[in-house]
């Protein structure tokens, strides 16, 4: 097992806040807009600096996407910040009609996403945002491991041209990524070569997939740990080449299992490559409130949760 | 009266303390704006509604309670638990794992006095309208309360049931605002201005009253007179002038403390101005 270390701990919604403003340095057309919410994320760098090319639109969630596709008609790039179920679930028809369908370049950002968001409880926990933004046809959903990997993908999304659903978190975690990485938008990132079993993880899962590997390999097992960062676009190739060779599948994430990474994960093998797949992901259930780390206990989401999903499907492998 | 004034004023001073302790407790949560409504929840609960504490989903022939700023659920659950629904002793569960006090108002643990999920805002007026629709086929000539937040009314729901309200004369339905004219990013002023919130609601064609929401006496009287004004085919707006954070010297009047929890040398400062009335859970 490759040997990841880390130095710090850092939030994902930072690391949103730095590339944002890394990106508005780079183009003048990066605009951002915020409902209320400018600290949780992390968008006072962008607003001291570029504060005309901000908009507080006030606690108007659907009024802010509006304005968001409105602007991209004058050739603006607008990042639009809130929670991620104010993001998605509160806003879904205006993001369907005048962003998805209507094709604009809005880069919709989503903090606070998932259980670990702690003691606000399931009101403001979606677990489901996932689904519902790979549903709609032609939205980019990207889902980054760390603060390094989340400002690359922010500045990477500035650079793309149509819909993007950026998901990210409130809880610092370790920071293990090249804080130079290129991010490329639907390219797998191989976080360690294995032959037994490949897990696929995505967001704050990631390095809980890098915890599980190493106690996998002291019980002799040799797992191959992929980041599908992009949830969609997929990386197809990166999956089916790694499960030809392991013939098992674990797949990781902070979401429903209904909807989420491991469904599309295994549409695709079910018509590729059909292979035993287990889940470690919510299970049909919303959240509740508690310290980040007590939910993601309860609701089966730790790295033992991992190893023992692994245990699992390397038993019904053929 | 049910109450004095005076004793209404010790009971909100022992919820205030609640309400600080339950923030630290689990250092989360809403004190600013939970702090500026414990007077209209001491009030509405202990003196104006009709319920029952044993409480029922349905509430034939109570008056029926709804918060849409659910993130102030420190202040009712400290009301709900003094007033009776369950033991004071569960407010040291709030936002904790397992807990019936969620961070946002639930109905999923089954907490007693919560009738519907809020926490996402913008949402709660629409419901007390559904309630009140109902109650009217039902022939229940009862009250339907809301309490929505000043910021909160920047969510565009809240115009759309504004408009529906008197239309379909939806006129057994106090609501009230939390005008403390704060919210996260700072004053509503300088986020996105309400300007002049009673003319705008009057013109939706609502009865408009302004009490001031950290005066027990004003408020009572203010309920009390809301309830003369239903029936007469207008919903009723209570704009309520609240300072968040009342009763904590420190806290008062800013947004700062909109959702921060005190470290332990500030709660006690802040205990020290809030006599223990009824007894800390
Ligand atoms: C739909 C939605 N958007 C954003 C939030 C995050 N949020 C929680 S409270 C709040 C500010 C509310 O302002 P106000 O209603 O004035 O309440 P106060 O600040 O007085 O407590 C915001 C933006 C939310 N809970 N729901």
């Amino acid at each position: 097992m490759k040997k990841y270390t880390y130095t710090e701990k850092k939030d994902t919604r930072s690391g949103f806040g730095a590339g944002l403003h890394e990106a508005g340095k780079k183009n003048e057309n990066v605009v951002a807009l915020c409902a209320d919410l400018v600290g949780s994320l992390k968008m006072d760098a962008f607003i001291k600096d570029f504060p005309e090319r901000f908009t507080q639109v006030g606690i108007a969630e659907a009024n802010m996407i509006g304005i968001a596709a409105g602007m991209t008609i004058g050739g603006k790039i607008p990042f639009t910040g809130t929670f991620a179920n104010f993001s998605t679930g509160r806003v879904y028809d205006q993001i369907r009609q005048s962003v998805a369908y209507s094709n604009k370049n809005v880069k919709i950002c989503a903090s606070h996403a998932g259980l670990t968001l702690g003691e606000d409880g399931a009101t403001h926990q979606i677990l489901e945002d996932i689904g519902l933004m790979k549903m709609l046809p032609g939205m980019v959903v990207i889902n980054p491991c760390d603060y390094n990997q989340t400002k690359a993908a922010t500045m990477a999304i500035a650079e793309y041209e149509g819909p993007v659903y950026l998901r990210f978190g409130r809880p610092v975690i370790p920071v293990f990524t090249d804080p130079d990485q290129k991010f490329e938008i639907g390219k797998a990132w191989m976080v360690n070569e294995g032959t037994d079993v490949t897990i696929i993880a995505t967001g704050h899962m990631v390095w809980k997939a890098i915890e599980a590997g190493e106690k996998l390999a002291e019980l002799g097992i040799d797992a191959e740990i992929i980041n599908i960062h992009t949830i969609k676009p997929l990386d197809d190739e990166a999956i089916l080449t790694s499960v030809k060779k392991t013939g098992c599948v674990v797949t990781c994430e902070e979401h429903n299992k209904f909807g989420g990474l491991g469904e599309s994960v295994a549409r695709l093998l079910t018509t590729e490559l059909p292979t035993p797949q287990e889940f470690v992901a919510t299970n049909d259930t919303f959240g509740e409130s508690g310290t980040p780390d007590q939910l993601m206990s309860k609701y089966g989401l730790d790295a033992v949760n991992i190893v023992e999903a692994v245990q699992k499907v390397i038993g019904r492998k053929k | 009266m049910k109450h004095t004034i005076k004793e209404l004023e010790d009971i909100a001073s022992q919820i205030r303390r609640d309400i600080v302790r339950m923030v630290h407790g689990c250092q989360s949560g809403h004190p600013g704006a939970s702090l500026g409504c414990a007077d209209f929840f001491t009030a509405l609960y202990f003196e104006v509604l009709n319920h029952k504490t044993d409480f029922t989903m349905e509430g034939a022939g109570e008056d029926l309670f709804f918060l849409s700023n659910g993130h102030i659920s420190p202040v009712w659950y400290s009301t709900l638990a003094h007033a009776g629904y369950f033991d004071k002793s569960e407010l040291a569960t709030f936002r904790k794992l397992d807990s019936r006090l969620q961070g946002h108002p639930t109905t999923h643990e089954h907490l007693p006095g919560i009738r519907i999920a809020s926490g996402s805002l913008g949402q709660g007026l629409s419901v007390a309208i559904g309630a009140a629709l109902a109650k009217k086929l039902n022939g229940d000539k009862s009250y339907i309360f809301a309490l929505l937040g000043d910021g909160e009314l920047q969510e565009g729901q809240n115009w759309e049931a504004a408009m529906f309200a008197p239309f379909n004369k939806v006129d057994h339905l106090i609501a009230s605002v939390d005008y403390n004219g704060q919210q996260i990013d700072g004053p509503t002023s300088k986020v996105l201005a309400l300007d002049d919130l009673q003319a705008k609601f009057e013109a939706f064609g609502w009865h408009v009253i302004n009490t001031d929401g950290n005066d027990m006496q004003a408020i009572v009287e203010g309920l009390h007179y809301a309830k003369t004004l239903t029936g007469k085919g207008k919903p009723i707006l209570n704009l309520m002038s609240t300072q968040m954070g009342a009763g904590v010297d420190y806290m008062t009047g800013s947004h700062k403390w909109h959702g921060t929890a005190p470290n332990d040398e500030q709660l006690a400062a802040a205990l020290a101005q809030l006599p223990e009335t009824l007894g800390d859970y």
